[in-house]
């Protein structure tokens, strides 16, 4: 396969949700997620209640894959920062690492200098958290929980 | 790419529907969505033309349920058919784990059914797949419709391979559950061989 599968563990994922949960309080921000270039959500933080994250996930994904479709044919390697402005909300979009996606929502009791600011220095330590779990990931020893399903749980997960 | 996040006991899927403008891929999902549980889906999101042409590509999450513990998530998309949205079609083919072929049966659309396979796999290839490496069906779509060419004859053209295929009305869901399954199937038995 030429992508390797990718695995989130619980050490990993507190380690994440931790810097995504600080980055809400550091950057005033409403509401922080984080996004695989798939558009898989990974973790999110803040008020995240009344927002429907598995489609912004999605389109998030999709914006930053036709945004590098658009830097490839100019040649460039990678936007990678996007800021799109509304009335009340506006969205700050970093790539991390060129593997996952940092989304911060945020109104006006924030800045986007603020978030600028707390984004960069999030975005190095998620990527050293990346980083240290695709090591893991890629280490053979790790055993797959699937390796052992049957034909039969398979089947059984479509008898309605 | 599967992602197996243990933390949440959640594994997700990535399945595209592919094929030629008009084909019936977007109504596969909206059929899907019509009749799955509320619970079992989240919502669908079109982007569409004002015509109601898919643009960029459809999306929707489904919950199959539970094996050995982690729930199953499978993200459906859809790809814009026309010709001209090639961009867009290699994007949404990033991270696939499984591939539905629908072909639209009228006779004048051969044709284009033969096209899109062949874009199907120029396009697979440039994200380093192979066609016949991954979870793929064939839906045999709109068999309601006059002047629709035989199953033998689309079967020969476009499933050289002898894939799982599947007859489709997907207006009224003929085989739309049916091809969705056959897909979740391989993809999940996929993931059984692969490991991380």
């Amino acid at each position: 396969m030429v992508n390797p599968q990718m695995v989130m563990y619980e050490e990993e994922f507190n380690q994440i949700q931790n810097v995504v949960d600080r980055l809400v309080k550091d950057a005033n921000a409403k509401v922080v997620f984080i996004v695989d270039k798939n558009g898989q959500l990974i973790a999110a933080s803040g008020d995240v209640d009344n927002l429907d994250t598995t489609s912004l996930a999605s389109l998030t994904a999709g914006n930053i894959a036709a945004t590098g479709g658009m830097a490839k044919l100019l040649k460039e390697n990678e936007f990678a920062t996007q800021f799109h402005e509304g009335e009340k909300a506006n969205i700050h979009i970093q790539l991390v690492g060129n593997r996952v996606i940092l989304v911060v929502i945020f109104d006006s009791k924030s800045s986007l200098g603020l978030v600028r600011l707390r984004v960069r220095r999030a975005s190095e330590e998620l990527n050293n958290i990346f980083e240290a779990l695709l090591k893991k990931v890629a280490d053979p020893g790790a055993d797959s929980p699937f390796a052992e399903i049957t034909d039969e749980d398979i089947d059984n997960l479509f008898n309605d | 790419m599967s992602f197996i996040n243990y933390m949440a006991r959640e594994i997700n899927c990535k399945i595209v529907y592919y094929g030629p403008g008009l084909c019936g891929k977007t109504t596969n999902l909206q059929y899907i969505y019509e009749r799955t549980n509320p619970d079992a889906k989240g919502k669908m999101i079109s982007l569409a033309t004002e015509t109601d042409r898919t643009l960029f590509f459809d999306f929707l999450p489904l919950a199959l349920g539970e094996i050995r513990g982690f729930k199953t998530r499978f993200h459906l998309y859809t790809v814009p058919g026309q010709v001209f949205y090639d961009a867009s079609r290699k994007l949404i083919l990033k991270g696939v784990d499984g591939v539905v072929f629908v072909a639209d049966s009228q006779i004048d659309r051969m044709e284009a059914n033969e096209e899109s396979v062949e874009n199907l796999k120029t396009n697979l290839e440039e994200q380093g797949y192979k066609l016949e490496k991954i979870p793929y069906v064939i839906q045999y779509n709109k068999r309601d419709l006059p002047e629709v060419a035989s199953v033998e004859e689309l079967r020969e053209k476009l499933n050289p391979m002898n894939v799982p295929d599947f007859e489709g009305v997907a207006r009224t869901g003929v085989g739309v559950f049916d091809t969705l399954k056959a897909v979740a199937k391989l993809v999940l038995t996929e993931l059984r061989k692969g490991g991380p």
